[in-house]
């Protein structure tokens, strides 16, 4: 079977703006608010988020880092690949900031639970929420909801949703790989 | 490859090149977790771990320890001076009765040569070398070069110089096999008398002039004469050994070049090194002693994930 395009660039577009006026309703100037992307794709989301904030609001300064959770997966030696890191870059303290995870697909949950489990060896958050690009919805294996969503599917379990990034914002391309 | 080709750690020289760089880009990471606020993740939290040292250890006991602690594992730790092997049981019987109580992994210190490669092959355990007798000391050579390399970046080409001891160092020959294997050159300085028979076939050279050996080179790792392990004289007195062999400043001035110091401890200042250059900038000494936890975690990890969950229905 081909691949079923879900969203072209045009669509992404919109969405990464309305996403970027979602989180400056709630966080208003970003002082007390810190984005987080996820290893291994989240680091590319959240390197677009960050482009149209640079763009479309230059005066808001926000603090970004990215997560590893590699070590707090659940899966750890339940199958023979081993879970390969890679690297964690958080240049400040997140006690009491409001963190802002940002991955690009929400699947079975668990990926966020690790990442919550990790985040407690930085500090304290006072709140920490979740931002994705892709819901696939009905899929999740534990009771994690975004607060934050670029759009909702439905897809079949066997289905890949592959998430293209482009090095213009017209080459970004969503699609699912049955 | 993202695994290891072996299931023990038994020596560097059952290791290939891929695992020395799986084991560093692991340790890397595991660098970054030791200082995290919280320096502990839950990975191994299923693992049981045994620290058997049948010889005194200071530094690589307390690596482990922190290590094994880190990665989330229960660990027990057993030292031959309070335990049955007094009575005379064997290595296998002892280990074998740790295993039984559901032990996973277990960590050996042994004065014996081939201790852990006889544990491996006679128990259902992952084995950890942390030192057999004058054969091998994975963790540290591993170290020592994690520590060069985050420093000189590519060791492929680098001039390394090992001075000391050679002839009682595990540590001198898992350092040559690890440095050949990330493709350094590798020459020894010593006073012939400590050097072992036939040591060229193992790819070094050796130079007995210290002053243009550490002209040659761009770090220099600084063993430790080990006057427990020496039956006979091997020198006349540890002032003529510091004079001819020990590195000072008097020495380094005289290279006119800045090299990385490195020393795996435990230092004997005055002999084999002055104060003065173990404080000094260029030394990686301290460097070192963290790096062995980030090490000692990614051998432990990078093991377990080898060892398949199961549980019993």
């Amino acid at each position: 079977m081909p691949n079923k395009i879900l969203l072209d660039s045009k669509k992404i577009e919109i969405i990464l703006r309305r996403l970027v006026y979602e989180l400056i309703e709630n966080h208003k100037d970003f002082d007390e608010t810190v984005l987080l992307g996820l290893q291994p794709r989240g680091i590319f989301f959240i390197d677009k988020i960050l482009e149209v904030f640079k763009r479309d609001h230059p005066n808001i300064k926000i603090k970004s880092g990215i997560l590893d959770y590699t070590f707090f997966r659940d899966d750890f030696r339940r199958s023979e690949k081993t879970l390969s890191a890679s690297s964690t870059k958080i240049d400040f303290s997140i006690e009491n900031k409001n963190v802002v995870l940002i991955d690009d697909v929400l699947f079975t949950g668990r990926s966020i639970k690790a990442a919550m489990s990790s985040i407690d060896t930085y500090g304290r958050p006072k709140s920490i929420e979740l931002l994705v690009l892709i819901d696939r919805r009905f899929k999740r294996e534990i009771p994690i909801a975004a607060n934050y969503c670029g759009a909702k599917i439905d897809t079949f379990k066997g289905d890949r949703v592959k998430v293209l990034w482009g090095k213009k914002l017209k080459d970004n391309v969503i699609y699912i790989e049955s | 490859m993202n695994k290891l080709s072996v299931d023990h750690l038994l020596g560097i020289k059952s290791l290939n090149e891929n695992d020395i760089s799986l084991i560093f880009k692991t340790a890397s990471h595991f660098k970054e977790v030791i200082n995290r606020p919280i320096k502990k993740v839950p990975t191994l939290r299923d693992i049981t771990i045994a620290n058997l040292f049948f010889e005194n250890s200071t530094r690589t006991k307390i690596s482990f320890e922190l290590a094994e602690k880190r990665l989330g594992a229960d660990i027990v730790n057993f030292s031959s001076s309070s335990s049955s092997v007094k009575k005379g049981e064997s290595l296998i019987d002892t280990v074998n009765n740790i295993l039984a109580m559901k032990v996973d992994m277990i960590v050996l210190r042994h004065p014996n040569p081939g201790s852990s490669l006889l544990l491996s092959q006679h128990t259902n355990s992952c084995i950890i070398n942390a030192g057999d007798g004058a054969h091998e000391h994975p963790t540290q050579a591993l170290l020592d070069s994690f520590s060069l390399y985050e420093n000189l970046k590519d060791l492929k080409g680098k001039n390394i110089l090992i001075v000391g001891d050679i002839i009682h160092s595990r540590v001198a020959l898992s350092n040559i096999y690890t440095l050949n294997l990330l493709g350094a050159n590798v020459k020894l300085s010593c006073p012939l008398s400590l050097l072992p028979k036939d040591i060229e076939k193992l790819n070094v050279s050796v130079e007995t002039d210290v002053v243009k050996a550490l002209k040659w080179c761009d770090a220099v790792n600084v063993l430790r004469v080990q006057r427990e392990r020496m039956l006979k004289s091997y020198f006349p007195d540890n002032r003529e050994y510091s004079m001819l062999f020990g590195l000072d400043v008097k020495k380094l001035n005289k290279i006119k070049k800045d090299i990385l110091i490195l020393h795996p401890g435990p230092i004997n200042r005055g002999v084999e090194i002055t104060s003065d250059v173990v404080e000094s900038n260029n030394s990686l000494i301290l460097d070192q002693v963290e790096n062995g936890v980030a090490i000692r975690m990614a051998i432990i990890y990078l093991l377990a994930s080898k060892m398949n969950f199961s549980i019993n229905e």
